[in-house]
């Protein structure tokens, strides 16, 4: 009798301590352990300027959505990270099937590639204010030319390894160009684009904010600048934090659901 | 020399076929001096040892390869345009992102797929419960009646056939062969067949021809007059090999030299 009951509180123990071991635990835990981290460095910052605790971040989020066009800012930024996004992936989808389909083609844009993978973001952005003004089409540019590289390099690499053989089958069943194109050779691309574009988006969405910074006047990059100089750390950390959760939304609300779908034959 | 019909399905006349050596291989002849003719809805086995060129040959005839001193032509009284031409490949290829019913209907003109006929195809070959399934989930011998229904579907005037029923069941390879021999009787057409099984030739062939070692070129043709339906391994089948066996036997040692195993071996 005894030992039942001993039994029945170590299984019981041990459902509790595989449940707080699951996934969905260790991230709470995980998030806990972020905001434990940061409450108590605000404690070596009596002056809360340097580094405001997490509860006045959120209040000053607060007062940005309702007083100060946070969501005004926001859009504008997400509008340009868009627009950067396609035109970059449209454009690196194109080019990299080009390479890795065509040898010709491959060595002669190679070297291009290489000079503009490597071009530092800050250069790209300078001169395209430079030569097309502080233009909002220059700034847009200035975004995709540092992603566009980075697109054709993984693009490349899955139109060379496309299976041949099922393109044959194609040709054999005497299946027209446009269907061949779409129905046998592109989704043998999408897992290639998806990286690409997960990836994109991550990057594109930080070189905005430097563009912004440098040459418009609005969005959240113009705002940090803003914040910076008036040592506004709270509305730093406000802004930061309302994109990560912008960003959060896209990745599980837009990448993931798409992902699947392409994926789903699996 | 096989007589020539007025109404020869195919004409295959092929100097030489080289593949040019490209530093890591050296430079191949397949193909040397290989002519036959293959009369109007016949089935044709091609039979002869691994890498003697038998996949080469289809590739010429389905067009996927025209670096070729020589011919292979396709006639046909009726059609004004190339005839159709179907190919099961050695492997399925089915399109792993697309459903079996797609996958049927993606080499069709639009008239024949909304005639719905590769879903009669897909549900007389009992896969009519898989229409909607991916590939992926399908067993081997599913697969290969996917990519049957596929080749039968164009209504193809030369069908091709690369040792489509290798590395399968004997059972499940059986029942592949008598649905191919069922839909070609339902649907007449010039039918090229490579194995390199014997039996497998003899249950389903109406002429076998012998290809020799690499460079290839037929070195027996025979023609398979047994009365259908044969049942696969039957005393019958295994009495027309001993015979051909005996007759030609220094003749078709490269041929036959792989045929002691029964159709389960991989190329």
């Amino acid at each position: 009798m005894a030992v039942g009951t001993v039994d029945a509180a170590a299984s019981a123990w041990e459902r509790l301590r595989r449940a707080a071991g699951g996934p969905a635990a260790l991230r709470i835990f995980s998030f806990v352990l972020l905001l434990g981290v940061w409450s108590v460095a605000t404690l070596a910052d009596p002056s809360g300027q340097v580094l405001p605790a997490p509860w006045v971040v959120l209040d000053t989020l607060w007062y940005h959505l309702n007083e100060e066009g946070l969501l005004y800012h926001l859009s504008v930024t997400l509008w340009r990270v868009a627009a950067a996004f396609f035109g970059a992936m449209v454009i690196g989808v194109a080019l990299g099937i080009l390479m890795g389909a065509r040898r010709r083609a491959d060595i002669i844009l190679d070297g291009w590639h290489i000079l503009f993978l490597n071009m530092p973001a800050l250069v790209l952005i300078i001169l395209c204010y430079v030569w097309f003004g502080l233009t909002e089409v220059a700034a847009i540019v200035a975004v995709a030319l540092n992603k566009i590289p980075n697109v054709v390099v993984t693009v490349r690499e899955g139109t060379r390894a496309v299976d041949r053989e099922l393109l044959d089958v194609a040709r054999v069943f005497r299946v027209d160009r446009r269907t061949t194109f779409l129905r046998f050779f592109l989704p043998q691309l999408y897992p290639y684009i998806m990286a690409a574009a997960r990836g994109g988006i991550a990057l594109i969405w930080k070189i905005v904010l430097v563009v912004e910074l440098l040459g418009r006047s609005n969005g959240v990059g113009f705002k940090l600048h803003e914040f910076f100089q008036l040592f506004d750390i709270a509305a730093v950390l406000a802004y930061t934090l309302s994109f990560v959760v912008v960003m959060m939304v896209v990745e599980y609300g837009v990448m993931a659901p798409l992902e699947r779908r392409c994926t789903r034959w699996r | 020399m096989h007589p020539v019909a007025v109404t020869a399905g195919l004409t295959v006349d092929i100097r030489r076929k080289r593949f040019a050596g490209d530093g890591r291989t050296p430079p191949h002849t397949a193909i040397e001096n290989l002519q036959f003719d293959v009369p109007l809805g016949q089935f044709c086995c091609l039979l002869g040892p691994s890498g003697c060129g038998k996949t080469t040959l289809l590739n010429i005839a389905a067009g996927l390869d025209s670096e070729v001193d020589g011919s292979v032509d396709l006639h046909s009284e009726t059609a004004q345009t190339r005839p159709a031409v179907s190919y099961m490949f050695q492997t399925p290829r089915l399109l792993p992102w697309m459903s079996v019913r797609d996958n049927v209907d993606i080499v069709l003109d639009p008239p024949a797929r909304a005639d719905g006929r590769g879903v009669k195809l897909l549900e007389r070959m009992e896969l009519g419960g898989y229409l909607d399934a991916y590939p992926t989930r399908l067993s081997g011998g599913q697969r290969r009646r996917v990519a049957l229904a596929r080749a039968f579907a164009i209504r193809p005037a030369l069908l091709l056939l690369d040792e489509p029923f290798v590395s399968l069941d004997q059972p499940v390879g059986n029942r592949l062969r008598e649905i191919l021999l069922d839909l070609w009787q339902a649907q007449p057409t010039t039918v090229l067949f490579v194995t390199h099984d014997l039996n497998e030739a003899i249950y389903l062939g109406d002429r076998i021809l012998f290809l020799s070692q690499p460079p290839s070129s037929v070195v027996h043709d025979a023609a398979v007059d047994l009365p259908r339906p044969r049942t696969p391994d039957s005393p019958v089948i295994n009495t027309f090999r001993t015979g051909l066996l005996d007759r030609h036997g220094g003749l078709l040692a490269g041929a036959a030299g792989s045929t002691t195993d029964s159709g389960s071996s991989t190329p």
